[in-house]
């Protein structure tokens, strides 16, 4: 593997979310975006992850108002 | 090779059995701020294990619905008690961990007196208070909080000092007071004040983990409906309007120094809550001598109805009454609109051997109608093999329940012939005294002074009784 991996990983559960966009203000390295396809059950454009980037600061997880909609992961100890 | 390091804190239900919308989510507007507080609270509440000791006090507001979410012991308080509520369930759970949670209308306007006389107390509580400087439940009007200039549906042209006055600072108010142990404000507009947000949370439930005693943390939060601005914007709202009017600080700690206190472990049995009620035990509840009542009367669970002045809720007054001189257990329970005449009046009445769990009536095994309306309402939730005594002078209808037994009365006629309308209470009274001989006529005359304020009626409303058993008894021409 010639890529370092990210230090951390979101899911962001597509119909818990409120479409607020507090996430997106609040993520310091720019990782998260509104969907522009999806349309969740809520009839939001929900915030979902780039994909990449994410240092699991966990920033995010606590500017979500939603209890559930943010899940946070971090790079374990022995894979770094 | 990913582990989880932040995900819904345990201490939320897994979904929220809400009667309407989606159960997976909150009610709560986009960006709100409250769902942010949750968050806290339920990871203080996770990481210092107090689930499970927990009970929280619910509000009226936005809030109202925390119990939908917090798998905790959950009460619901009228508006603005929340702190006496909790000062209840502290002082007789004092293992608790009791967590009143409230908004600026619940906390600062309705219950302003409440906090202010709990933090006074000292009440060994954690108070989470929610400033959004807005009403929001109710469609954005002014609360005590909101700022000076601020637009709301009550404050179109903005708050003006001169008509409304000036925003209520509640943390300065409390930590004027002696007894508050920490108060400290925190907003949630940005990264670090949400850190400090989560400490302070933190902090207020150590303290009560501790004995030491009433803590109280003003969250400054997002209402991005209630501003109409977007929820990003509405941090920016609170950096820029709430800050400079609503510093952010500690304004009391004495946590260190504050002496742990907790009251000494007593255990309430049955029998101890009896008798602190004066309610008999069931073994002592010792059968009085009463007149002999035909099984199908006993236990009467009365309602009574009709027309604001009719009387209904002194004669529901004098059933009780009555029944309480005989020896019975007895409750009371009135209904009725702002009006003093005219609207409608209900009232329910229990009559018992046993003691009386409740003083609702709802499927009524007498129901006395005054009116027809109260008759259409009424007879419908009696049970089966009922008494129904209805005012025929006012009910040109049958009823039309077979299953129980009809007493038709023109009380309004009788008592009009008697000189007075008024009387015609009494006149039922009378009737029902004779019909089921719960009451013997000797204690009725006995005890009408005790209902009958009016000493010079005494006299006729005697007559009244009387004449009303007569009607029952067939002796009546009318």
């Amino acid at each position: 593997m010639t890529d370092k991996l990210d230090r951390g990983r979101l899911e962001i559960s597509a119909d818990e979310c409120k479409g607020c966009g507090l996430c997106i203000v609040a993520c310091p390295v720019q990782v998260i975006e509104f969907s522009k396809t999806v349309i969740n059950k809520q009839g939001y454009h929900p915030a979902q992850y780039k994909g990449s980037g994410c240092t699991g600061c966990g920033t995010c997880f606590y500017a979500c108002p939603e209890p559930g909609a943010v899940t946070v992961y971090r790079l374990a100890k022995q894979a770094q | 090779m990913y582990e989880k390091h932040l995900e819904k804190p345990a201490s939320f239900y897994p979904e929220y059995p809400r009667k309407s919308g989606n159960q997976a989510v909150t009610h709560y507007c986009p960006g709100c701020g409250h769902g942010i507080a949750h968050k806290y609270i339920a990871e203080a509440l996770d990481d210092l294990k107090l689930t499970e000791r927990t009970i929280l006090i619910s509000p009226v507001g936005c809030s109202v619905f925390a119990y939908y979410y917090f798998d905790v012991g959950n009460i619901q308080a009228a508006h603005g008690r929340a702190p006496a509520v909790a000062t209840g369930i502290k002082r007789i759970n004092p293992h608790s961990i009791v967590i009143s949670y409230q908004g600026d209308g619940d906390l600062a306007a309705i219950g302003g007196d409440e906090i202010i006389h709990a933090a006074n107390r000292g009440e060994r509580l954690s108070v989470f208070f929610i400033n959004n400087a807005i009403y929001g439940m109710t469609g954005g009007q002014m609360a005590p909080t909101t700022l000076v200039g601020q637009q709301t549906t009550t404050s179109p042209r903005g708050r003006n000092i001169h008509n409304e006055g000036y925003p209520i600072r509640m943390c300065e108010l409390i930590s004027a007071l002696e007894a508050p142990v920490y108060v400290e404000r925190v907003s949630l507009h940005s990264p670090g004040g949400r850190a400090k947000a989560r400490k302070a949370i933190r902090k207020a439930l150590e303290n009560q983990v501790q004995g030491k005693g009433f803590s109280f943390v003003e969250i400054l939060a997002q209402c991005p409906t209630g501003w109409k601005v977007s929820a990003p914007d509405s941090l920016k709202w609170i950096e820029e309007k709430m800050l400079p009017y609503y510093p952010v600080q500690v304004f009391r700690d004495k946590s260190a120094e504050a002496e742990s206190w907790a009251p000494p472990d007593v255990t309430y049995s049955d029998a101890d809550v009896l008798q602190l009620i004066e309610l008999p035990l069931e073994d002592d509840a010792a059968p009085a001598a009463r007149p002999k009542v035909a099984e199908q009367y006993r236990n009467p669970r009365i309602k009574i109805a009709g027309f604001g002045g009719q009387g209904v809720l002194l004669l529901g007054v004098a059933m009780a009454q009555l029944g309480m001189m005989e020896g019975y257990n007895v409750s009371w329970l009135p209904s009725y609109g702002p009006e003093m005449r005219g609207g409608t009046a209900h009232c329910h009445v229990n009559i018992s051997d046993t003691p009386i769990g409740s003083p609702l009536v709802s499927a009524s095994t007498v129901c006395v109608a005054f009116n027809k309306p109260s008759l259409e309402k009424f007879e419908k939730e009696m049970a089966s093999d009922g008494l129904l005594i209805y005012n025929t002078s006012m009910i040109d209808i049958e009823p039309t329940r077979k299953d129980v037994e009809w007493l038709p009365i023109p009380a309004s006629e009788i008592a009009s012939q008697m000189g007075n309308i008024r009387f015609a209470n009494m006149v039922v009274l009378g009737a029902y005294i004779q019909k089921t001989g719960l009451v013997s006529m000797e204690t009725a005359i006995k005890g009408l002074p005790t209902f009958i304020k009016a000493k010079k009626l005494i006299g006729e409303n005697i007559k009244a009784l009387e004449t009303g058993a007569a009607f029952v008894r067939g002796e009546l021409k009318i």
